[in-house]
């Protein structure tokens, strides 16, 4: 395969564009969040350890003293350096806060990522190709089993299995890559499991009906003609041009376990930013709130922009043109 | 010499239906055997049921198909029944394919050199480089323009007859005995369809191919094949020599093929009144498009300074090559693309900045394509009564039912049709109930874009009279839109040639066909496949 390095860079700049401006357009929305919530957000954030005091300190804090117009120039500023001002409940800086959350829903969404490929491709991909035949028929309904189930009781059921029954793996908690990588293994296993299952449950479906959709082109056809083996058909024929609407899925699919798993971070007590966000929201923690929208906002944009970018890569009509 | 496929008593059945029912035929080397008939008729299957690539699921194959390879008739392989691993070693080796559609058939994120190699190194072992090398010849063999710098080119990058050359540098990569030619040249413009029978011919002539070529066009299979199999619902209805097959047709249906297919000479339009007053106005039409794509934008001048007049009763006949823009002509006509400059007048009416559906009632259109111009979902009769109900009519409160029944019949449809979905009609059928929706409303203007381009040439032969018919009974005006002059010449009072968005001649379509003025007329004139056989032309 021959790269255009311009024309990808090309590309690249254009997309890198547009997620500025859908970037910016958040950074809107989440700064108009504190303004059109209803009633006060200081007073509501302070609930019932309410002084005069701790509402002055707070308003001057949080600047929502001053005009709105000055308010967002402030907030942008803040924000595109990386400060996303102090979480109303701890006092301490959300972008500290956040950070601390990342490594945890990062390895999650990674560990499930590769879980769901490595069990939808091979998994779809027979499937199509056995279209019809028993082994079509236990892959379909197992795929739809795992769609059906609800994580949490997958998580529950992969806790009683391997951790209560057999004592294999810890049932809870995460420890960080960098203090212990066996550790770490060993405690990421169960819930990346339990997200990569789900996940993989529907992107098999995904790849089946891809695979199924690309078999049937009259290119395939040209393919067997020139006699080619049938391993070689499959692979360099039919799954490279499968390959463009399973990133798509695959990609949506890393985005929302980034964006939080709130119930299966829960069972696990994994210290993620689903339960992050959770939280802030029950304690009406505004300014958190408001970067951990942004953060999952940007992440859901990188993903994209990644997909995108794999999009031009396999496929030479997105490149070229 | 002995044959290079000889099949005997083929059958292949579907559940309970047989679908080639009992045929043999015999390819000899360096020949050509031609097999036509209409859709549906079993052709393809036939032969790829014959050469062990069928791949319908449920298809059962019966009798005998032999491939002979090697001059003193050394190799014999049964094809039959043949294990897959033996079917690989012949297809793309012994045995090359072309397949119709020349836009799907290729890998669109493979690089042309890919696709050439790839059986290179599956057959011959070859290196990397040393395929490389063979499909760089392949591609100057068969007149790619470029061709170094398009070995690393993608489909997508080449047109419609640029990829047919390119499959056809696959199929003969190495060197195959036998190429069998699945409707090669359907899915093109008669003027490329004219260069790849050439080109096909002289490659064949260089290598001692033995060809089989299918089409439902006997006007095609007549410059193709020495012998011609005429197929008729999976049965062999005629098998002949082709100068006898076509001089002297004996069957009915031979009859029927030959009168179909599209040529010069043949009966025009409805005569009509050369003084009617003019209907259609268009001046000085300008139409431009953006192309975004990831390396910029760039304009496509795709119709440049165009006029015309279309009198009442009357049609033009607006013909050219893919991207000559006549389609968008019809297009700007039928409101859909807005032009960037000129004007087109609709009996004095302004039709680019229309006010009102008045206009969009007068003028309507036929599309190319029956199997995608009407709703899936609805019944055929809905399809056609929703431009009465959106127009609220008829006006006089008869049952739309009754108006649908009438507009069925005069497409020469039964009234019943009403209740079928679409998939329960064939092509020609589709092609009728859209004729049918287009007259609806009463329409003064139909545009017909490539209407009849999708069908056979025995099914385009019925529609092209149904449209006649329909012309002088309701004096109707067409703007008929084709690049098969054939077509046009049946169908036009006048002619507009257009060539890359401009006018290259306009005339009444008796001075056009008697006299064309312009080089690109003529060619255009050329490409349509000549009445006789070219191997009674060869003789003589």
């Amino acid at each position: 395969m021959s790269l255009a390095p311009r024309q990808l860079l090309v590309f690249l700049g254009r997309r890198l564009l547009y997620s500025a401006v859908v970037l910016l357009g958040v950074l809107v929305l989440v700064f108009a969040l504190v303004q059109v919530v209803p009633g006060d957000p200081i007073r509501l954030a302070l609930g019932t350890r309410y002084t005069e005091e701790a509402y002055q300190a707070l308003l001057t804090a949080s600047g929502l003293d001053r005009p709105l117009l000055e308010q967002f120039v402030s907030y942008l500023g803040h924000a595109l350096t990386g400060d996303l001002g102090v979480s109303f409940r701890s006092g301490e800086p959300v972008s500290v806060l956040l950070m601390r959350r990342l490594p945890a829903t990062l390895s999650l969404a990674v560990v499930g990522l590769v879980i769901a490929s490595v069990i939808s491709i091979p998994a779809g991909v027979w499937s199509a190709l056995h279209e019809g035949r028993a082994s079509d028929a236990i892959i379909r309904v197992t795929s739809q089993f795992g769609v059906s189930v609800p994580d949490f009781w997958m998580g529950m059921l992969l806790i009683l299995l391997f951790s209560t029954t057999f004592g294999l793996l810890p049932s809870s908690g995460y420890v960080a890559f960098s203090d212990d990588p066996g550790e770490w293994a060993r405690r990421v296993v169960l819930p990346g499991l339990t997200v990569g299952l789900v996940a993989g449950a529907i992107m098999t479906r995904y790849v089946r009906g891809a695979v199924l959709e690309v078999a049937s082109m009259s290119y395939v056809r040209t393919a067997r003609s020139k006699g080619l083996p049938n391993g070689v058909v499959v692979r360099r024929h039919i799954m490279r041009n499968a390959l463009v609407p399973v990133l798509t899925i695959a990609g949506i699919q890393f985005a929302s376990i980034l964006g939080g798993v709130i119930v299966v971070e829960v069972v696990f007590a994994w210290p993620g930013l689903g339960r992050l966000v959770y939280e802030s929201v029950a304690a009406r923690d505004y300014s958190m709130i408001q970067g951990s929208v942004l953060l999952i906002a940007a992440m859901f944009l990188l993903v994209n922009l990644l997909v995108d970018v794999l999009y031009a890569v396999v496929d030479p009509r997105i490149r070229l043109s | 010499m002995s044959a290079v496929l000889r099949v005997a008593d083929l059958r292949v059945s579907i559940g309970r239906r047989e679908i080639v029912q009992g045929l043999s035929f015999a390819v000899e080397p360096e020949t050509t055997l031609g097999i036509v008939g209409e859709s549906g008729s079993g052709k393809s299957m036939t032969v790829l049921a014959a050469t062990g690539l069928l791949d319908a699921p449920g298809a059962r194959v019966s009798g005998s198909s032999v491939l002979t390879t090697g001059s003193d008739g050394g190799r014999s392989l049964e094809l039959v029944g043949a294990r897959s691993s033996a079917l690989r070693r012949v297809h793309g080796d012994k045995v090359g394919f072309v397949f119709q559609d020349p836009t799907t058939s290729l890998n669109p994120l493979l690089t042309l050199e890919r696709q050439i190699t790839e059986s290179l190194e599956a057959h011959r072992s070859l290196t990397r480089r040393a395929a490389a090398g063979r499909a760089l010849e392949l591609l100057e063999a068969v007149g790619l323009p470029e061709p170094e710098q398009r070995l690393q080119a993608y489909p997508h990058q080449l047109s419609g007859g640029q990829r047919q050359r390119v499959m056809i540098a696959i199929a003969l990569a190495c060197d195959p005995v036998l190429l069998v030619a699945d409707e090669p040249t359907t899915a093109l413009d008669v003027t490329t369809q004219a260069q790849i029978i050439e080109l096909v011919r002289t490659l064949q002539r260089e290598r001692g191919t033995a060809v089989v070529w299918i089409s439902h066009d006997l006007g095609v299979i007549g410059q193709v094949a020495d012998d011609v199999l005429v197929l008729q619902q999976g049965a062999p209805v005629e098998h002949r020599g082709v100068v006898e097959l076509m001089d002297e047709p004996r069957h009915p249906y031979t009859r029927e093929l030959l009168a179909a297919r599209p040529r010069l000479g043949m009966s025009g339009p409805p005569p009509v009144d050369a003084e009617g007053d003019v209907l259609l106005s268009v001046r000085d039409l300008d139409v431009r498009f953006t192309v975004a794509s990831a390396a910029g934008r760039r304009t496509v001048h795709a119709v440049d300074g165009v006029s015309f007049d279309v009198r009442r009763g009357r049609t033009l006949g607006i013909v050219g090559e893919s991207g000559s823009g006549k389609s968008t002509i019809a297009n700007v006509l039928t409101g859909l693309v807005r032009p960037a400059g000129g004007s087109a007048e609709l009996a004095g009416e302004d039709v680019l900045n229309r006010a009102s559906n008045d206009l969009r009632r007068r003028i309507a259109m036929v599309f190319q394509d029956p199997f995608s111009s009407l709703d899936p979902r609805m019944r055929v009769g809905d399809s056609i009564a929703e431009p009465l109900r959106v127009h609220q009519l008829p006006s006089d409160r008869r049952p739309r039912g009754e108006r649908v029944a009438e507009l069925l019949e005069l497409v020469d449809l039964p009234a019943a049709f009403a209740q079928r979905y679409p998939h329960e009609l064939s092509g020609g059928q589709r092609q009728r109930v859209s004729i049918a929706r287009a007259l609806a409303l009463e329409p003064e203007l139909v545009v017909l874009d490539e209407s009849t381009a999708s069908l056979d040439v025995s099914i385009q032969a019925r529609v092209l009279d149904l449209l006649r018919r329909l012309q002088a009974e309701l004096s109707l005006t067409f703007v008929f839109i084709a690049h098969d002059l054939a077509i046009v010449q049946q169908m036009s009072h006048d002619v507009l040639v257009m060539q890359r968005g401009r006018t290259v001649e306009h005339a009444p379509a008796v001075e056009i066909f008697a006299n064309p003025q312009q080089e690109y007329t003529r060619r255009l004139l050329a490409a349509i496949p000549p009445d006789r056989p070219r191997a009674a032309l060869q003789d003589s």
